[in-house]
């Protein structure tokens, strides 16, 4: 009998927890579908509708940034940057920003290699997209989580 | 207002041909994203670096199309083949039309 009390206050305290939890769980992914709406679109503009493949492209970022105003991130493209085989561009995306948009780099024979270094701003923790655009169309995507202590877009 | 923006460029003096060598490149530049808000509530105006090119003797090496999202001090490495001695030349846009531009010789030996 006093087993059987417990289990339905345990019980009780679960649905409980379960019920707030649902709304929370809504609104959260609501935020998150607008935003992922920008990015497939901003990614669709760049490959021009084909499908990331990966591998190729490496994209180098801290798992945790204390501080989200300055997060240094690289990418490079495993390519001879001559004859066909050539990096047009890389694009870099912060799908849990304000703006998905990060940077484009454009290559050309004259860049001897495809990569690149900069500081990039984190809203907050997320995923961060890179996307390089190949001489003959093809498109390689790589992906890193990156964790943000303090957001940096300010307001 | 911040200072004029400075370009700091770090290029080595010399390279073999046909050498691939890293660019360092560095503007002051407080790039406010439109994202921020004064103490009265309004949106501070959006003001950042654009766009980024990089030529070595009028023949384009890379360029970088520039979103609020790059930190302020925009901060850019990159690469380049060294074919011949000449000149670098390093080009940033600001949103309101400004131009900075700066140069640096170097030498194939």
């Amino acid at each position: 009998m006093e087993d059987r009390m417990t289990l339905t206050r345990r019980r009780v305290l679960a649905l409980t927890a379960g019920f707030a939890a649902v709304p929370a769980l809504q609104l959260l992914s609501g935020v998150a579908h607008a935003a992922a709406e920008d990015t497939t679109k901003l990614i669709a503009d760049f490959t021009g509708g084909k499908e990331p493949q990966s591998g190729k492209i490496k994209l180098t970022a801290p798992e945790i940034a204390e501080n989200g105003n300055t997060v240094p991130v690289s990418v490079s493209v495993d390519s001879k940057m001559a004859d066909g085989d050539m990096v047009q561009s890389v694009m870099l995306v912060a799908e849990g920003n304000p703006r998905p948009e990060v940077v484009t780099f454009h290559f050309t024979a004259l860049s001897g290699a495809a990569a690149a270094t900069t500081r990039m701003r984190l809203a907050k923790t997320q995923s961060v997209i890179a996307l390089a655009k190949m001489a003959d169309g093809s498109v390689y995507m790589d992906k890193k989580e990156v964790k943000v202590t303090i957001g940096g877009c300010g307001g | 207002m911040a200072a004029t923006p400075k370009p700091r460029v770090k290029v080595p003096k010399t390279a073999k041909a046909g050498e691939v060598i890293v660019l360092k490149t560095l503007i002051s530049h407080e790039m406010e994203s439109g994202q921020r808000k004064d103490k009265e509530g309004k949106v501070i105006p959006r003001k950042i670096i654009n766009k980024f090119t990089c030529e070595l003797n009028g023949q384009l090496v890379f360029s970088a199309d520039i979103d609020p999202a790059i930190s302020a001090n925009p901060y850019l490495e990159f690469s380049a083949r060294v074919p011949e001695s000449g000149t670098f030349k390093f080009t940033w846009v600001d949103d309101d039309g400004s131009i900075y531009t700066d140069e640096q010789k170097i030498e194939v030996r």
